[in-house]
């Protein structure tokens, strides 16, 4: 038994925010050092009133009508975020009825970052060679625009709202195959919104500014930027060639390269020390930023609707998250 | 790599900042052009041409480029 990935479609908020407007905010932040640097024209915002399951909601939706899916065949739900509706219940039980989905399924939430989506169909995978599910619907939806601080000017050029539907089945258009994972927690306070959670539960109201006035506080997203860039520098490439061997490819075997879209300065920097070719690196951020654990079913889903997707070919995907958590897998487009 | 090299390197990083300013005794954090995403250049272009590991606390302990040199040579 094979799992494949049938369909993907997604969802952006309304809302725009552009290089213009947050150059208008932060003075010492040109369009031209934010398009030269980070890579990202605009990002999509969440309205106030919207939430992960309204994201996640027309995602699903869209994919649902796009692919003709029979809503009573989807037998499990899967929901990565780390914006969930409640602190409890599950938002995926939520989305189960939401979405109209029939009541004999199993709906689970993953709270995962950057490497959720891998996470994700990792266990969607799982549940179809295990004979448990037959479509499981996989959802990335992600709104860590709330979480950010309106002076934190780094933030909020680099990431987006968005959501992703990924339908994980016994046939489709690509077989998911064998797996890279990594975990190390040591990592956990360089990426993390400290309070909120049953550890700090109310606000601490401790903001600073560092010395290049970037706001720190325990209640908004902190994300250590040198931490963050050595971790990756790390952990990346022993997880790129354990993710090749793990599916019997060499690195130049490797049609595409589809990585977690966090910005051009951290994709460039992987590209170049992993020595992929510029051709077979896939870049899709530019007009949604980094949008987290949906960066990768999105580029996927660009890349076949350009036309960069046609046919049989391997396609590697990976990602460094926050937790720390990586992974990566071997994609094989039918 | 010289210190010559690794001011050069250094220097690279900046895309605004006249060259004559990058000097061994230059205390970079005062550049007009300094910023927390200049840092992780500087922590990029050390791995490549250096291949040892910069952090952020280095970063804030060295004043002149030369102090960041000797600290990424002591690795």
């Amino acid at each position: 038994m094979k799992a494949y990935i049938k369909g993907i479609s997604y969802y952006l908020p309304e809302k725009i925010l552009t290089n213009e407007q947050i150059a208008r905010e932060f003075p010492e932040w040109t369009v031209e050092k934010i398009n030269s640097k980070i890579g990202i024209k605009e990002r999509h915002v969440v309205a106030e009133n919207e939430t992960a399951s309204d994201m996640a909601l027309n995602a699903a939706n869209k994919l649902i009508e796009e692919y003709s899916i029979d809503r009573s065949t989807i037998d499990y739900l899967i929901l990565v975020t780390q914006s969930p509706d409640y602190i409890l219940p599950t938002t995926a039980c939520i989305l189960q009825d939401r979405l109209g989905l029939s009541t004999s399924i199993g709906a689970i939430d993953v709270n995962q970052g950057c490497s959720g989506f891998i996470m994700g169909i990792s266990l969607a995978k799982g549940l179809v060679v295990g004979k448990m599910a037959k479509n499981v619907l996989l959802i990335t939806s992600e709104t860590y625009t709330k979480h950010i601080h309106p002076k934190d000017k780094g933030n909020r050029t680099i990431f987006g709202d968005a959501a992703a539907a990924t339908l994980i089945s016994t046939d489709g258009i690509a077989e998911i195959r064998e797996f890279s994972f990594g975990t190390d927690g040591k990592g956990a306070e360089n990426l993390i919104v400290k309070t909120g959670g049953q550890r700090f539960r109310l606000p601490m109201n401790d903001l600073t500014f560092d010395e290049n006035g970037i706001p720190k506080s325990s209640d908004y997203l902190f994300m250590d930027g040198s931490e963050i860039v050595n971790y990756t520098l790390d952990y990346f490439p022993p997880l790129i060639k354990d993710a090749l061997s793990k599916n019997d490819l060499e690195l130049q075997d490797v049609d595409l390269f589809v990585f977690h879209q966090a910005n051009k300065f951290i994709m460039e920097l992987l590209r170049k020390k992993l020595k992929i070719e510029d051709h077979k690196f896939y870049r899709f951020f530019e007009n949604v930023g980094n949008t987290v654990s949906s960066t990768i079913p999105i580029a996927m889903k660009e890349a076949i609707n350009d036309g960069t997707l046609n046919g049989k070919a391997n396609v590697l995907i990976a990602a460094p998250g926050l937790g720390y958590s990586w992974a990566g897998a071997a994609i094989q487009f039918l | 790599m010289e210190l010559k090299d690794f001011i050069q390197k250094f220097a690279e990083q900046f895309e605004e900042t006249a060259i004559e300013l990058f000097k061994a005794e230059t205390v970079f954090k005062n550049l007009p052009e300094w910023s927390s995403l200049t840092a992780l250049s500087i922590i990029a272009m050390v791995d490549e041409e250096m291949e040892k590991r910069v952090t952020g606390a280095d970063i804030r302990n060295s004043a002149t480029i030369e102090d960041l040199y000797q600290l990424v040579l002591s690795k």
